[in-house]
């Protein structure tokens, strides 16, 4: 949400939403330094849970270099030994979004030094996958890479953009899959209701992309419309949007939204 | 997670998305055109989405998936640096 207005805030607040989980994710840029990731760290897990509580949103986040940034391995060693001094602060729910962008040796090579993170400290795991055409085969090379971890439960791991032809990969590995709902490019609320569908909903959470590009933090409200449009009952859509993140992030016991 | 799946009431889905499609359709049409009248038909990203758009006469309702499919790059092994940081939408040929 640090590239949301809070007019954002409000309107999200409007529509009934009650908690947010922001992943730790690319500036625009490549930030210069890792003192620069020091300061993004306090933004989102200090001054940023205080512009969402005046509007009764609970916020929480997850830490990580992306990795769009992780060509640069020294400034990524950096920042990954700045996580563990945060991963105490009350709203940080674990490690994420890490993965992989271009599907390159260095990237992989973060991803796993991400992973071994999580695995010392017992956190929780977001995974982006990358767009477009690289999503396929960087799916297959994360799922891969995480059964390299064997103290990380795929159920304490979720997959995030998943699409048509990567959930199954995600699901069947017995890791919870995320759909980003997004104006262009990724998933269209019909889109992600065809694939909850398919897979009865089992360990899937949906999202509204909030970052620099054409997002809309309505997306998920503007789903579950769409959702009762297409017969599915009030119980239906709250196990959806409500019991399964719930279920996902209660996981660690910071998540507090009852 | 014990909630059990209980499948939506049938609603008439052509009625909900048939206008939608129509129009996406449409403009997918008009796109190709537009591309073709200056002369661009040749680039790999339109030569991707005219192979994707024979997935659309496939019999099994996996389309989506398949065109998908047709758009990603289908090999295995990291590449060794990455020199760009965004993504095109198809694997250029």
């Amino acid at each position: 949400m640090v590239s949301r207005t809070t007019d954002d805030y409000e309107r999200m607040a409007m529509a009934g939403c009650v908690a947010i989980c922001e992943p730790a994710f690319w500036a625009g840029f490549d930030r210069a330094s890792a003192q620069g990731f020091y300061d993004y760290f306090r933004q989102i897990t200090e001054y940023e849970p205080k512009r969402a509580a005046k509007f009764g949103i609970e916020h929480y986040c997850w830490l990580c270099i992306n990795p769009k940034e992780a060509e640069d391995l020294k400034l990524a060693e950096e920042v990954i030994g700045l996580i563990p001094e945060f991963l105490q602060k009350p709203g940080v729910l674990g490690i994420g979004e890490i993965g992989l962008n271009k599907n390159s040796r260095n990237e992989l090579a973060i991803f796993e030094r991400h992973l071994q993170v999580a695995q010392d400290h017992g956190q929780l795991v977001l995974v982006h996958t990358p767009h477009l055409e690289d999503k396929l085969k960087g799916t297959r090379l994360i799922v891969d890479a995480l059964k390299g971890f064997s103290g990380i439960d795929p159920g304490r791991v979720i997959i995030d953009h998943v699409e048509e032809h990567t959930i199954d990969h995600v699901l069947d590995a017995g890791f919870w899959a995320g759909i980003t709902l997004y104006p262009e490019s990724k998933c269209t609320p019909h889109r992600a209701i065809d694939m909850l569908e398919q897979r009865q909903a089992e360990r899937i959470w949906m999202n509204s992309a909030c970052d620099w590009g054409v997002s809309d933090p309505l997306a998920v409200p503007k789903t579950m419309r769409a959702m009762v449009q297409r017969g599915w009952d009030a119980a239906a859509v709250e196990r959806v949007v409500w019991e399964n993140p719930k279920a996902f992030m209660g996981q660690n016991p910071r998540f507090t939204v009852a | 997670m014990s909630l059990s799946w209980q499948s939506p009431q049938p609603v008439n889905l052509v009625d909900l998305g048939f206008m939608d499609a129509r129009s996406k359709l449409i403009d997918l049409a008009a796109f190709l055109d537009r591309v073709q009248r200056a002369g661009q038909e040749g680039d790999f990203r339109v030569k991707a989405l005219k192979e994707a758009i024979g997935c659309l006469d496939g019999a099994d309702p996996g389309r989506a998936r398949e065109v998908l499919l047709r758009f990603s790059d289908l090999t295995t092994e990291p590449i060794e640096r990455a020199t760009v940081q965004g993504a095109v939408g198809a694997v250029a040929i």
